[in-house]
Protein backbone atom coordinates (compact mmCIF):
# COMPACT_ATOMS: atom_id res chain seq x y z
CA UNK A 1 0.00 0.00 0.00
CA UNK A 2 1.09 3.94 -0.97
CA UNK A 3 1.41 4.47 3.35
CA UNK A 4 3.08 1.70 4.06
CA UNK A 5 6.23 1.99 1.15
CA UNK A 6 6.55 5.85 2.02
CA UNK A 7 6.79 5.65 5.93
CA UNK A 8 9.39 2.69 5.46
CA UNK A 9 11.58 4.96 3.30
CA UNK A 10 11.98 7.17 6.80
CA UNK A 11 12.87 4.44 8.81
CA UNK A 12 16.70 4.60 8.56
CA UNK A 13 18.27 0.46 8.30
CA UNK A 14 14.95 -0.67 7.81
CA UNK A 15 15.86 -4.01 5.73
CA UNK A 16 18.79 -5.02 8.53
CA UNK A 17 15.77 -4.22 11.21
CA UNK A 18 13.51 -6.60 9.71
CA UNK A 19 16.08 -9.20 8.90
CA UNK A 20 17.31 -8.97 12.49
CA UNK A 21 14.22 -8.88 14.31
CA UNK A 22 11.74 -10.74 11.63
CA UNK A 23 9.34 -8.09 12.00
CA UNK A 24 7.33 -7.66 8.60
CA UNK A 25 7.32 -4.26 6.83
CA UNK A 26 4.15 -3.46 8.28
CA UNK A 27 4.65 -4.13 11.83
CA UNK A 28 7.98 -1.78 11.69
CA UNK A 29 5.60 1.13 10.06
CA UNK A 30 3.19 0.69 13.10
CA UNK A 31 6.20 0.62 15.83
CA UNK A 32 7.42 3.66 14.41
CA UNK A 33 4.28 5.21 14.76
CA UNK A 34 3.99 4.10 18.06
CA UNK A 35 7.63 5.53 18.94
CA UNK A 36 6.48 8.71 17.83
CA UNK A 37 3.31 9.14 19.58
CA UNK A 38 5.56 8.27 22.71
CA UNK A 39 8.06 10.94 21.90
CA UNK A 40 5.91 13.55 22.79
CA UNK A 41 8.70 16.64 22.36
CA UNK A 42 9.73 15.03 18.90
CA UNK A 43 13.10 14.67 20.23
CA UNK A 44 14.02 11.51 18.36
CA UNK A 45 14.51 9.04 21.20
CA UNK A 46 12.63 7.76 23.78
CA UNK A 47 13.33 8.37 27.88
CA UNK A 48 12.19 6.45 30.79
CA UNK A 49 10.03 9.64 31.66
CA UNK A 50 8.24 9.01 28.10
CA UNK A 51 7.41 5.55 28.90
CA UNK A 52 6.25 6.39 32.68
CA UNK A 53 4.18 8.94 30.52
CA UNK A 54 2.33 5.87 29.36
CA UNK A 55 -1.03 5.05 32.19
CA UNK A 56 -1.18 1.50 31.80
CA UNK A 57 2.40 0.65 32.69
CA UNK A 58 2.48 3.12 35.41
CA UNK A 59 0.16 0.82 37.17
CA UNK A 60 2.37 -1.88 36.53
CA UNK A 61 4.29 -3.19 39.60
CA UNK A 62 7.05 -4.51 38.04
CA UNK A 63 7.46 -0.89 35.94
CA UNK A 64 10.75 0.38 36.78
CA UNK A 65 12.28 -3.19 36.07
CA UNK A 66 10.67 -3.16 32.28
CA UNK A 67 11.93 0.04 31.91
CA UNK A 68 15.20 -0.50 32.70
CA UNK A 69 15.02 -3.62 30.51
CA UNK A 70 15.07 -1.15 27.51
CA UNK A 71 17.57 1.48 28.71
CA UNK A 72 20.27 -1.03 29.22
CA UNK A 73 23.62 0.13 30.24
CA UNK A 74 22.23 2.64 32.29
CA UNK A 75 21.68 4.68 29.15
CA UNK A 76 18.58 7.75 29.36
CA UNK A 77 17.76 7.64 25.41
CA UNK A 78 16.17 4.92 23.53
CA UNK A 79 16.50 5.37 19.65
CA UNK A 80 14.12 3.47 17.72
CA UNK A 81 16.50 0.39 16.59
CA UNK A 82 16.99 -0.38 20.30
CA UNK A 83 13.40 0.12 20.86
CA UNK A 84 12.25 -2.56 17.79
CA UNK A 85 15.10 -4.78 18.94
CA UNK A 86 14.07 -5.53 22.76
CA UNK A 87 10.11 -5.65 21.49
CA UNK A 88 11.40 -8.36 18.93
CA UNK A 89 11.74 -10.76 22.10
CA UNK A 90 8.14 -11.01 22.39
CA UNK A 91 7.83 -12.10 18.68
CA UNK A 92 5.99 -15.57 18.95
CA UNK A 93 8.83 -18.16 18.06
CA UNK A 94 8.81 -18.54 14.44
CA UNK A 95 8.25 -22.64 14.14
CA UNK A 96 8.83 -23.19 10.71
CA UNK A 97 12.67 -21.53 10.90
CA UNK A 98 14.70 -23.90 9.68
CA UNK A 99 17.46 -25.42 12.35
CA UNK A 100 20.58 -23.96 11.25
CA UNK A 101 23.39 -25.14 13.95
CA UNK A 102 25.82 -22.20 12.85
CA UNK A 103 23.75 -19.11 12.86
CA UNK A 104 22.82 -16.90 16.19
CA UNK A 105 19.62 -17.88 17.91
CA UNK A 106 16.67 -15.24 16.45
CA UNK A 107 16.28 -12.35 19.22
CA UNK A 108 12.94 -13.98 19.73
CA UNK A 109 13.83 -17.42 20.63
CA UNK A 110 12.98 -19.39 24.13
CA UNK A 111 16.29 -19.08 25.29
CA UNK A 112 16.34 -15.20 24.45
CA UNK A 113 13.15 -14.79 26.12
CA UNK A 114 14.18 -16.69 29.02
CA UNK A 115 17.18 -14.36 29.37
CA UNK A 116 15.17 -11.52 29.05
CA UNK A 117 12.97 -12.60 32.29
CA UNK A 118 15.81 -13.78 33.91
CA UNK A 119 17.48 -10.15 33.52
CA UNK A 120 14.12 -8.86 35.07
CA UNK A 121 15.22 -10.41 38.22
CA UNK A 122 18.40 -10.32 37.75
CA UNK A 123 19.49 -6.32 38.33
CA UNK A 124 22.95 -6.66 39.11
CA UNK A 125 23.59 -8.26 36.02
CA UNK A 126 26.02 -11.12 38.02
CA UNK A 127 24.59 -14.00 36.36
CA UNK A 128 22.35 -15.37 39.41
CA UNK A 129 19.60 -14.38 40.64
CA UNK A 130 20.03 -13.62 44.85
CA UNK A 131 17.73 -14.56 47.66
CA UNK A 132 18.10 -10.51 48.26
CA UNK A 133 17.07 -9.94 44.33
CA UNK A 134 14.11 -12.25 44.77
CA UNK A 135 12.57 -10.94 47.60
CA UNK A 136 12.52 -7.01 45.85
CA UNK A 137 10.68 -8.27 43.02
CA UNK A 138 8.07 -10.19 45.67
CA UNK A 139 8.03 -7.18 47.22
CA UNK A 140 7.49 -5.11 43.92
CA UNK A 141 4.81 -7.15 43.15
CA UNK A 142 3.05 -7.53 46.49
CA UNK A 143 3.73 -4.24 48.75
CA UNK A 144 1.32 -3.48 51.31
CA UNK A 145 -0.29 -6.96 50.64
CA UNK A 146 1.72 -9.46 52.79
CA UNK A 147 4.07 -9.34 55.66
CA UNK A 148 8.08 -9.14 55.93
CA UNK A 149 8.07 -12.91 57.20
CA UNK A 150 5.45 -13.91 54.54
CA UNK A 151 8.03 -12.41 51.36
CA UNK A 152 11.07 -14.31 53.30
CA UNK A 153 9.22 -17.42 53.63
CA UNK A 154 8.17 -17.20 49.93
CA UNK A 155 11.93 -16.31 48.89
CA UNK A 156 13.49 -19.17 51.06
CA UNK A 157 10.93 -21.80 49.35
CA UNK A 158 11.34 -20.69 45.70
CA UNK A 159 15.25 -21.11 46.35
CA UNK A 160 15.11 -24.16 47.74
CA UNK A 161 13.11 -25.59 44.95
CA UNK A 162 14.78 -24.03 42.16
CA UNK A 163 18.97 -24.08 43.27
CA UNK A 164 20.35 -27.49 42.80
CA UNK A 165 24.07 -26.49 42.92
CA UNK A 166 22.95 -25.15 46.90
CA UNK A 167 24.65 -21.91 46.49
CA UNK A 168 21.93 -20.25 47.64
CA UNK A 169 21.32 -18.36 44.10
CA UNK A 170 19.66 -19.34 41.02
CA UNK A 171 21.50 -19.13 38.03
CA UNK A 172 19.91 -19.10 34.79
CA UNK A 173 20.35 -22.63 34.07
CA UNK A 174 18.67 -23.15 37.36
CA UNK A 175 16.06 -21.23 36.18
CA UNK A 176 15.89 -22.30 32.67
CA UNK A 177 15.32 -26.02 34.66
CA UNK A 178 12.87 -24.71 36.78
CA UNK A 179 10.65 -23.63 33.66
CA UNK A 180 11.13 -26.34 31.70
CA UNK A 181 7.64 -27.22 31.12
CA UNK A 182 5.24 -23.59 30.89
CA UNK A 183 4.89 -22.53 27.80
CA UNK A 184 7.06 -19.64 27.26
CA UNK A 185 6.67 -19.24 23.93
CA UNK A 186 2.45 -18.58 24.79
CA UNK A 187 3.48 -16.33 27.80
CA UNK A 188 5.97 -14.60 26.66
CA UNK A 189 4.35 -13.63 23.34
CA UNK A 190 2.68 -10.54 21.91
CA UNK A 191 0.47 -11.56 18.88
CA UNK A 192 0.93 -8.76 16.47
CA UNK A 193 -1.88 -8.16 14.33
CA UNK A 194 -1.33 -8.28 10.43
CA UNK B 1 -25.13 29.87 -1.79
CA UNK B 2 -25.08 28.83 1.48
CA UNK B 3 -28.33 26.74 1.59
CA UNK B 4 -27.28 25.37 -1.90
CA UNK B 5 -24.18 24.27 0.17
CA UNK B 6 -25.96 22.73 2.95
CA UNK B 7 -28.42 20.99 0.73
CA UNK B 8 -25.51 19.01 -1.22
CA UNK B 9 -23.93 18.28 2.49
CA UNK B 10 -26.89 16.90 3.68
CA UNK B 11 -27.86 15.02 0.12
CA UNK B 12 -24.26 13.52 0.50
CA UNK B 13 -24.99 12.37 3.93
CA UNK B 14 -28.22 10.74 3.88
CA UNK B 15 -26.48 9.03 0.42
CA UNK B 16 -23.80 7.24 2.36
CA UNK B 17 -26.18 6.23 5.25
CA UNK B 18 -28.38 4.68 2.56
CA UNK B 19 -24.99 3.07 1.44
CA UNK B 20 -24.16 1.64 4.51
CA UNK B 21 -27.62 0.59 5.32
CA UNK B 22 -28.07 -1.79 1.62
CA UNK B 23 -24.37 -3.07 2.24
CA UNK B 24 -25.27 -3.92 5.61
CA UNK B 25 -22.38 -2.25 7.47
CA UNK B 26 -22.32 0.22 10.19
CA UNK B 27 -21.98 3.61 9.29
CA UNK B 28 -20.08 4.77 12.24
CA UNK B 29 -17.31 1.86 12.94
CA UNK B 30 -16.04 1.13 16.38
CA UNK B 31 -12.50 2.01 16.96
CA UNK B 32 -10.57 -0.78 16.43
CA UNK B 33 -7.38 -0.09 14.68
CA UNK B 34 -5.52 -2.04 17.50
CA UNK B 35 -1.95 -2.92 16.63
CA UNK B 36 -1.81 -6.11 18.74
CA UNK B 37 -4.50 -8.63 20.26
CA UNK B 38 -4.75 -8.58 23.67
CA UNK B 39 -5.95 -11.45 26.36
CA UNK B 40 -8.88 -10.85 27.74
CA UNK B 41 -7.79 -12.73 30.67
CA UNK B 42 -8.13 -11.90 34.63
CA UNK B 43 -4.68 -11.62 36.41
CA UNK B 44 -6.07 -14.62 38.41
CA UNK B 45 -7.21 -16.73 35.47
CA UNK B 46 -3.36 -16.11 33.61
CA UNK B 47 -1.24 -17.30 36.35
CA UNK B 48 -3.12 -20.17 37.49
CA UNK B 49 -2.81 -21.33 33.77
CA UNK B 50 0.70 -20.80 33.81
CA UNK B 51 1.40 -22.66 37.14
CA UNK B 52 -0.59 -25.56 35.56
CA UNK B 53 0.73 -26.02 32.41
CA UNK B 54 4.21 -25.84 34.59
CA UNK B 55 4.67 -27.47 37.81
CA UNK B 56 1.35 -29.64 37.39
CA UNK B 57 0.50 -28.90 40.67
CA UNK B 58 -1.62 -25.71 39.85
CA UNK B 59 0.12 -24.85 43.66
CA UNK B 60 -0.72 -21.35 45.38
CA UNK B 61 2.92 -20.50 45.96
CA UNK B 62 5.32 -18.13 44.20
CA UNK B 63 6.38 -19.61 41.12
CA UNK B 64 9.09 -18.10 39.24
CA UNK B 65 7.49 -17.50 35.83
CA UNK B 66 4.26 -15.48 37.68
CA UNK B 67 6.42 -12.37 36.41
CA UNK B 68 5.90 -12.93 33.11
CA UNK B 69 2.26 -12.18 33.64
CA UNK B 70 3.18 -8.69 34.74
CA UNK B 71 6.25 -8.31 32.14
CA UNK B 72 3.56 -8.99 29.15
CA UNK B 73 0.78 -7.24 30.47
CA UNK B 74 3.70 -4.24 30.67
CA UNK B 75 5.46 -4.43 27.31
CA UNK B 76 1.47 -4.91 25.62
CA UNK B 77 0.83 -1.19 27.01
CA UNK B 78 3.84 0.31 25.53
CA UNK B 79 3.34 -0.74 22.34
CA UNK B 80 -0.69 0.00 22.30
CA UNK B 81 -2.69 1.32 25.58
CA UNK B 82 -6.45 2.10 25.79
CA UNK B 83 -6.10 5.40 27.10
CA UNK B 84 -2.98 7.07 24.78
CA UNK B 85 -5.16 6.78 21.69
CA UNK B 86 -8.33 8.53 22.99
CA UNK B 87 -6.67 12.07 23.02
CA UNK B 88 -5.16 12.15 19.86
CA UNK B 89 -7.63 13.03 16.41
CA UNK B 90 -9.32 9.54 15.39
CA UNK B 91 -7.44 8.39 12.06
CA UNK B 92 -9.50 8.33 9.36
CA UNK B 93 -9.62 4.69 6.82
CA UNK B 94 -9.64 7.10 3.78
CA UNK B 95 -8.47 10.62 3.72
CA UNK B 96 -10.79 13.71 3.41
CA UNK B 97 -8.73 16.10 1.63
CA UNK B 98 -7.69 17.98 4.91
CA UNK B 99 -4.39 18.41 5.63
CA UNK B 100 -4.90 18.14 9.41
CA UNK B 101 -6.60 14.45 9.35
CA UNK B 102 -3.42 13.86 7.08
CA UNK B 103 -1.67 11.13 9.69
CA UNK B 104 -0.41 8.08 7.16
CA UNK B 105 -0.65 9.64 3.82
CA UNK B 106 1.72 11.15 1.84
CA UNK B 107 2.29 12.50 -2.09
CA UNK B 108 0.38 9.39 -3.73
CA UNK B 109 -0.75 10.85 -7.07
CA UNK B 110 -0.47 14.02 -8.99
CA UNK B 111 -4.45 13.98 -9.04
CA UNK B 112 -4.93 13.61 -5.71
CA UNK B 113 -3.01 16.68 -4.90
CA UNK B 114 -4.79 18.92 -7.59
CA UNK B 115 -8.01 17.33 -5.95
CA UNK B 116 -6.95 18.54 -2.58
CA UNK B 117 -5.97 22.20 -3.92
CA UNK B 118 -9.21 22.56 -5.22
CA UNK B 119 -10.53 21.60 -1.94
CA UNK B 120 -8.82 24.23 -0.08
CA UNK B 121 -9.86 26.94 -2.61
CA UNK B 122 -13.07 26.17 -2.01
CA UNK B 123 -13.06 25.56 1.94
CA UNK B 124 -11.19 29.00 2.58
CA UNK B 125 -12.19 30.80 -0.53
CA UNK B 126 -15.95 29.86 -0.56
CA UNK B 127 -17.34 28.30 2.72
CA UNK B 128 -15.06 30.14 4.95
CA UNK B 129 -16.25 33.21 4.55
CA UNK B 130 -20.00 32.76 3.97
CA UNK B 131 -19.60 31.30 7.35
CA UNK B 132 -18.39 34.49 8.87
CA UNK B 133 -21.28 36.53 7.36
CA UNK B 134 -23.15 34.35 9.94
CA UNK B 135 -20.74 36.06 12.94
CA UNK B 136 -22.21 39.48 13.35
CA UNK B 137 -25.53 38.40 13.69
CA UNK B 138 -24.54 35.89 16.72
CA UNK B 139 -22.91 38.86 18.22
CA UNK B 140 -25.74 41.49 17.76
CA UNK B 141 -28.30 38.55 19.48
CA UNK B 142 -25.80 38.10 22.09
CA UNK B 143 -25.50 41.57 22.83
CA UNK B 144 -29.46 42.55 22.79
CA UNK B 145 -30.30 39.36 24.90
CA UNK B 146 -29.84 40.57 28.09
CA UNK B 147 -32.48 43.55 27.85
CA UNK B 148 -35.25 40.96 26.38
CA UNK B 149 -37.54 39.63 28.38
CA UNK B 150 -37.48 35.63 29.76
CA UNK B 151 -40.16 34.68 27.73
CA UNK B 152 -38.95 35.91 24.48
CA UNK B 153 -35.42 34.64 25.93
CA UNK B 154 -36.03 31.13 24.77
CA UNK B 155 -36.98 32.36 21.26
CA UNK B 156 -33.64 33.92 21.25
CA UNK B 157 -31.66 32.02 22.43
CA UNK B 158 -32.71 28.89 20.25
CA UNK B 159 -32.16 31.67 17.18
CA UNK B 160 -29.12 32.39 18.33
CA UNK B 161 -27.77 28.85 18.70
CA UNK B 162 -29.18 27.97 15.30
CA UNK B 163 -27.59 31.18 13.33
CA UNK B 164 -24.11 29.29 15.22
CA UNK B 165 -25.10 26.30 13.64
CA UNK B 166 -25.35 27.69 10.43
CA UNK B 167 -22.30 29.27 10.77
CA UNK B 168 -20.64 26.15 11.20
CA UNK B 169 -22.46 24.31 8.83
CA UNK B 170 -23.65 21.68 10.91
CA UNK B 171 -25.74 18.74 10.03
CA UNK B 172 -27.49 17.35 12.85
CA UNK B 173 -29.62 14.63 13.23
CA UNK B 174 -31.77 14.44 15.81
CA UNK B 175 -32.97 10.89 17.26
CA UNK B 176 -36.17 10.38 19.59
CA UNK B 177 -36.47 13.62 20.15
CA UNK B 178 -39.73 12.30 22.39
CA UNK B 179 -37.33 11.72 25.14
CA UNK B 180 -35.56 15.46 25.67
CA UNK B 181 -34.92 16.40 28.66
CA UNK B 182 -37.48 18.74 30.73
CA UNK B 183 -37.18 21.17 33.56
CA UNK B 184 -35.55 20.18 36.86
CA UNK B 185 -33.79 17.53 35.49
CA UNK B 186 -30.22 17.26 34.15
CA UNK B 187 -28.90 16.36 30.97
CA UNK B 188 -25.95 14.20 30.40
CA UNK B 189 -23.57 13.69 27.28
CA UNK B 190 -20.42 12.68 26.01
CA UNK B 191 -17.98 15.59 25.62
CA UNK B 192 -15.80 16.08 22.35
CA UNK B 193 -15.36 19.60 22.07
CA UNK B 194 -17.20 22.72 22.95
CA UNK B 195 -19.74 22.62 19.81
CA UNK B 196 -21.35 19.40 21.70
CA UNK B 197 -23.44 23.07 23.93
CA UNK B 198 -24.30 24.72 20.39
CA UNK B 199 -25.44 21.46 19.11
CA UNK B 200 -27.47 20.17 22.01
CA UNK B 201 -28.72 24.41 23.02
CA UNK B 202 -29.98 24.55 18.93
CA UNK B 203 -32.16 22.34 19.67
CA UNK B 204 -33.68 23.23 23.45
CA UNK B 205 -32.63 25.46 25.95
CA UNK B 206 -30.29 24.57 28.90
CA UNK B 207 -28.51 26.05 31.88
CA UNK B 208 -24.78 25.15 31.11
CA UNK B 209 -22.17 24.34 34.12
CA UNK B 210 -18.63 24.11 33.35
CA UNK B 211 -14.97 25.55 34.41
CA UNK B 212 -14.67 29.15 33.82
CA UNK B 213 -12.27 29.90 30.96
CA UNK B 214 -9.91 32.80 29.93
CA UNK B 215 -9.97 34.18 26.38
CA UNK B 216 -12.59 33.54 23.77
CA UNK B 217 -14.36 31.15 25.58
CA UNK B 218 -14.51 33.48 28.60
CA UNK B 219 -16.35 36.33 27.01
CA UNK B 220 -18.66 34.43 25.46
CA UNK B 221 -19.49 32.86 28.80
CA UNK B 222 -19.69 35.96 30.49
CA UNK B 223 -21.94 37.41 27.69
CA UNK B 224 -24.48 33.87 28.16
CA UNK B 225 -24.81 34.82 31.64
CA UNK B 226 -26.25 37.89 31.04
CA UNK B 227 -29.45 36.23 29.72
CA UNK B 228 -29.90 33.24 31.39
CA UNK B 229 -28.99 31.57 34.64
CA UNK B 230 -25.63 29.34 34.19
CA UNK B 231 -23.32 28.17 36.57
CA UNK B 232 -19.17 28.46 35.53
CA UNK B 233 -16.99 27.55 38.35
CA UNK B 234 -13.39 27.02 38.63
CA UNK B 235 -11.49 23.53 38.50
CA UNK B 236 -10.23 24.32 42.10
CA UNK B 237 -13.53 25.52 43.20
CA UNK B 238 -14.08 22.00 41.79
CA UNK B 239 -12.46 20.44 44.71
CA UNK B 240 -15.20 21.71 47.27
CA UNK B 241 -17.66 19.53 45.87
CA UNK B 242 -20.78 20.36 48.33
CA UNK B 243 -20.43 24.13 46.76
CA UNK B 244 -20.98 22.83 43.48
CA UNK B 245 -23.54 20.36 44.83
CA UNK B 246 -25.64 22.95 46.61
CA UNK B 247 -25.93 25.30 43.45
CA UNK B 248 -27.22 22.16 40.95
CA UNK B 249 -29.18 20.76 43.49
CA UNK B 250 -31.20 24.57 44.48
CA UNK B 251 -31.13 24.66 40.41
CA UNK B 252 -32.62 21.73 40.03
CA UNK B 253 -35.25 21.88 42.54
CA UNK B 254 -36.75 25.18 40.88
CA UNK B 255 -39.18 23.54 38.65
CA UNK B 256 -38.83 27.04 36.55
CA UNK B 257 -35.51 26.93 35.76
CA UNK B 258 -33.63 25.07 32.82
CA UNK B 259 -32.61 21.83 32.46
CA UNK B 260 -28.98 21.41 33.70
CA UNK B 261 -26.72 20.62 30.54
CA UNK B 262 -23.21 18.63 32.47
CA UNK B 263 -20.34 16.76 30.74
CA UNK B 264 -19.60 14.16 33.40
CA UNK B 265 -16.26 12.90 31.55
CA UNK B 266 -15.07 16.47 32.63
CA UNK B 267 -12.59 16.90 29.53
CA UNK B 268 -12.94 16.62 26.25
CA UNK B 269 -12.06 12.89 24.39
CA UNK B 270 -11.56 12.13 20.69
CA UNK B 271 -15.06 10.58 20.33
CA UNK B 272 -14.29 7.13 20.02
CA UNK B 273 -15.04 6.41 23.70
CA UNK B 274 -16.82 7.36 26.87
CA UNK B 275 -14.35 7.42 29.84
CA UNK B 276 -15.42 7.66 33.48
CA UNK B 277 -18.13 9.55 34.24
CA UNK B 278 -17.50 11.84 37.53
CA UNK B 279 -19.84 11.03 40.02
CA UNK B 280 -20.78 14.53 41.44
CA UNK B 281 -24.01 14.77 38.59
CA UNK B 282 -25.57 11.34 39.77
CA UNK B 283 -25.47 12.16 43.63
CA UNK B 284 -28.11 14.95 43.37
CA UNK B 285 -31.20 12.34 43.20
CA UNK B 286 -33.29 14.22 39.53
CA UNK B 287 -34.14 13.04 36.72
CA UNK B 288 -31.15 12.07 34.21
CA UNK B 289 -32.00 12.60 30.92
CA UNK B 290 -28.63 10.84 28.85
CA UNK B 291 -28.24 12.14 25.59
CA UNK B 292 -25.60 10.31 23.15
CA UNK B 293 -23.90 12.52 20.47
CA UNK B 294 -21.61 11.48 17.21
CA UNK B 295 -19.77 13.04 15.02
CA UNK B 296 -18.93 11.46 11.32
CA UNK B 297 -14.96 12.15 11.15
CA UNK B 298 -14.89 12.45 7.11
CA UNK B 299 -16.37 15.78 6.71
CA UNK B 300 -14.27 17.80 9.75
CA UNK B 301 -12.75 16.12 13.12
CA UNK B 302 -14.19 17.65 15.90
CA UNK B 303 -12.55 17.02 18.99
CA UNK B 304 -10.66 19.47 20.76
CA UNK B 305 -7.46 18.37 21.13
CA UNK B 306 -6.74 21.67 23.78
CA UNK B 307 -2.97 21.01 24.53
CA UNK B 308 -2.05 21.03 21.06
CA UNK B 309 -4.78 23.93 19.69
CA UNK B 310 -6.48 26.97 21.28
CA UNK B 311 -9.79 28.21 20.76
CA UNK B 312 -9.53 30.41 18.27
CA UNK B 313 -7.39 28.30 16.17
CA UNK B 314 -10.00 25.20 16.91
CA UNK B 315 -13.11 27.26 15.43
CA UNK B 316 -10.75 28.09 12.56
CA UNK B 317 -9.92 24.30 11.70
CA UNK B 318 -13.90 24.00 12.47
CA UNK B 319 -15.14 26.46 10.06
CA UNK B 320 -12.64 25.54 7.29
CA UNK B 321 -13.53 22.22 7.23
CA UNK B 322 -16.16 20.64 5.14
CA UNK B 323 -19.03 20.38 7.20
CA UNK B 324 -19.75 19.30 11.11
CA UNK B 325 -21.93 16.28 10.62
CA UNK B 326 -23.17 14.25 13.82
CA UNK B 327 -26.18 12.40 15.14
CA UNK B 328 -27.38 13.05 18.45
CA UNK B 329 -30.00 10.26 20.52
CA UNK B 330 -32.28 11.13 22.82
CA UNK B 331 -32.07 8.53 25.61
CA UNK B 332 -35.23 7.49 27.84
CA UNK B 333 -34.58 9.37 31.50
CA UNK B 334 -33.10 7.40 33.83
CA UNK B 335 -33.59 7.64 37.88
CA UNK B 336 -31.34 6.63 40.60
CA UNK B 337 -32.78 3.16 41.50
CA UNK B 338 -33.03 1.60 45.42
CA UNK B 339 -29.77 0.67 46.95
CA UNK B 340 -27.80 1.80 43.43
CA UNK B 341 -25.04 4.18 45.12
CA UNK B 342 -23.95 7.30 42.62
CA UNK B 343 -21.12 5.36 41.32
CA UNK B 344 -22.91 2.40 39.61
CA UNK B 345 -25.41 5.19 38.72
CA UNK B 346 -22.83 6.99 36.51
CA UNK B 347 -21.57 3.92 34.93
CA UNK B 348 -25.14 2.61 34.08
CA UNK B 349 -26.03 5.74 32.09
CA UNK B 350 -22.19 5.92 30.52
CA UNK B 351 -22.93 2.37 29.10
CA UNK B 352 -26.29 3.69 28.24
CA UNK B 353 -24.89 6.45 26.22
CA UNK B 354 -21.88 4.01 24.85
CA UNK B 355 -23.85 1.66 23.36
CA UNK B 356 -26.45 4.41 21.71
CA UNK B 357 -23.57 6.11 20.13
CA UNK B 358 -21.35 2.95 18.89
CA UNK B 359 -18.89 4.22 21.60
CA UNK B 360 -16.64 2.20 23.56
CA UNK B 361 -17.23 2.19 27.15
CA UNK B 362 -14.06 2.63 28.81
CA UNK B 363 -13.40 2.45 32.70
CA UNK B 364 -10.24 5.15 32.51
CA UNK B 365 -10.60 8.28 34.32
CA UNK B 366 -10.53 11.51 31.35
CA UNK B 367 -8.34 12.91 34.03
CA UNK B 368 -5.25 10.87 33.09
CA UNK B 369 -5.13 13.27 30.05
CA UNK B 370 -3.65 15.81 32.77
CA UNK B 371 -2.78 13.74 35.83
CA UNK B 372 -0.10 10.73 36.69
CA UNK B 373 -1.89 7.52 37.57
CA UNK B 374 -3.12 7.10 40.99
CA UNK B 375 -1.38 4.51 43.63
CA UNK B 376 -4.14 3.03 43.95
CA UNK B 377 -4.41 1.42 40.41
CA UNK B 378 -1.05 -0.15 40.90
CA UNK B 379 -2.08 -1.29 44.58
CA UNK B 380 -5.29 -2.88 42.64
CA UNK B 381 -3.07 -5.32 40.63
CA UNK B 382 -0.54 -5.83 43.81
CA UNK B 383 -3.83 -7.04 45.94
CA UNK B 384 -5.31 -9.16 42.74
CA UNK B 385 -2.03 -11.08 42.77
CA UNK B 386 -1.59 -11.67 46.42
CA UNK B 387 -5.11 -13.23 46.91
CA UNK B 388 -3.52 -15.43 44.01
CA UNK B 389 -0.51 -16.33 46.30
CA UNK B 390 -1.77 -15.70 50.04
CA UNK B 391 -5.34 -16.83 49.03
CA UNK B 392 -4.57 -19.93 48.43
CA UNK B 393 -1.57 -20.96 50.92
CA UNK B 394 -4.68 -20.81 53.53
CA UNK B 395 -6.31 -23.71 52.16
Amino acid sequence: MGSTSSTLAKIPNAEDLMQETGFTPAHLVRLYDRFKVLDKDKKGFLTPQDFVAIKELAMNPICDRIIGAFFTSGGETLDFPSFVRILAHFRPIDKNRPKEPTSPDPINSRSNKLKFAFQLYDQDKDGKISRHELLQVLRAMLEKQVTEEQLESIADRTIQEADLDRDDAISFEEFRKSLEKVNIDHKMSIRFLR
Amino acid sequence: MSWCCFFCLQWATLRMERGAKEKNQQLYKPYSNGIIAKEPASLEQEIQEMRRSGSGLGGAEFDMSDIFYFCRRGVESIVDDEVTKRFTAEELESWNLLTRSNYNFHHISTRLTVLWGLGVLIRYGILLPLRYTNIPGVVTVLCFSGRMKSFLSEKVHLMCYRICVRALTAIITYHDSENKPKNGGICVANHTSPIDVIILASDGCYAMVGQVHGGLMGVIQRAMVKACPHIWFERSEVKDRHLVAKRLSDHVADKSKLPILIFPEGTCINNTSVMMFKKGSFEIGCTVYPVAIKYDPRFGEAFWNSSKFGMVNYLLHMMSSWAIVCSVWYLPPMSREEGEDAVQFANRVKAAIARKGGLADLLWDGGLKREKVKEVFKEEQQKLYSKVLVGGEED
